[in-house]
């Protein structure tokens, strides 16, 4: 069995290496992806933890942060979608304006 | 035994993680980022979390993935990006500092906090049971968590409604005659 100490450092590196990514990146779906890559990290910690403290709760707080980043996908993919269709090419940094 | 497929999974999901970064061409970062959802995968059963794995390979890397390509295809916007021009100075070597930082601070807590900020052992015993982990997990979600289960339908009726609201265009832009000519027939 591994330690647990092997899988809370494997998610820190994961969701660090995410949000670099999210920092660096300028395209708006890599930057999403980068999100996910986060949420992944996360779930990784807390499957662990629901592991170690022998509580099934931490694997149905997975299972809720994977439905809300269905609901995300899908609402931020339609968002990027209707930005890039109005102006092409567009990356994050173009649409720092909040206006239509 | 759980060694090797701990440090199998562990290096395909950092090299697919560097991967989804590091790749110019947002098509490679998305099949990098199923390469990482796989690993996380693999790491799920390894923590015998059964059911959340056989999810994450059908949510994550069969629909979501899939919706990604499908929005790379459908904006044509599968060319590399300018890396040259930095709106904010100095951005990303701040950012490869805060990252370095960052995983060492976790890193850090991970290694303390293993002996020291834990909490409690749960009474109601243990989370893993071989393949009685669905069982265990349906019954914390419609027990307990059956409230916060109901949320979650309303959360993606909610999503799909937005999502269609805002892919659509907006009423002037459609063509009226189109509209005829599909009702004329």
């Amino acid at each position: 069995m591994v330690d647990d100490v092997w899988y809370l450092s494997l998610g820190a590196a994961l969701f660090t290496v995410g949000a670099f990514g999210l920092l660096v990146r300028r395209n708006p779906l890599v930057m999403f992806m980068c999100v996910e890559l986060m949420l992944n990290a996360v779930n990784l910690t807390f499957v662990t933890f629901a592991r170690s403290l022998d509580d099934i709760g931490g694997q149905v707080v997975v299972f809720f942060v994977l439905v809300v980043a269905a609901a995300e996908v899908v609402v931020g993919l339609g968002i990027i979608v209707a930005i890039l269709r109005r102006r092409p090419g567009a990356t994050a940094d173009d649409v720092a304006t909040l206006r239509g | 035994m759980d060694e090797v497929v701990f440090a199998v999974a562990a290096t395909v999901s950092l090299a697919g993680a560097i991967g989804v970064v590091a790749a110019r061409n947002p098509v490679h970062s998305a099949l990098m980022l199923v390469m990482t959802l796989f690993g996380v995968a693999v790491l799920f059963v390894a923590l015998d979390a059964h059911f959340l794995a056989a999810v994450q390979v059908i949510v994550y890397a069969g629909a979501i993935v899939v919706l990604f390509l499908f929005v790379i295809m459908l904006l044509g916007v599968d060319r590399a990006e300018n890396l040259r021009t930095e709106p904010l100075a100095g951005q990303r070597p701040a950012a490869g500092v805060v990252a370095v930082l960052t995983v060492a601070l976790l890193a850090l807590l991970a290694v303390r906090g293993a002996q020291v900020s834990l909490g409690a052992r749960s009474t109601t015993g243990p989370a893993e049971g071989g393949f009685d982990n669905v069982r265990a997990l349906a019954e914390a979600l419609f027990t307990d968590y059956v409230f916060a289960f109901e949320a979650t339908s309303a959360l993606l009726v909610i999503g799909v409604v937005g999502a269609v609201l805002m892919a659509r265009p907006p009423p002037a832009e459609i063509d009226p005659g189109e509209e005829v000519g599909a009702d004329g027939r």
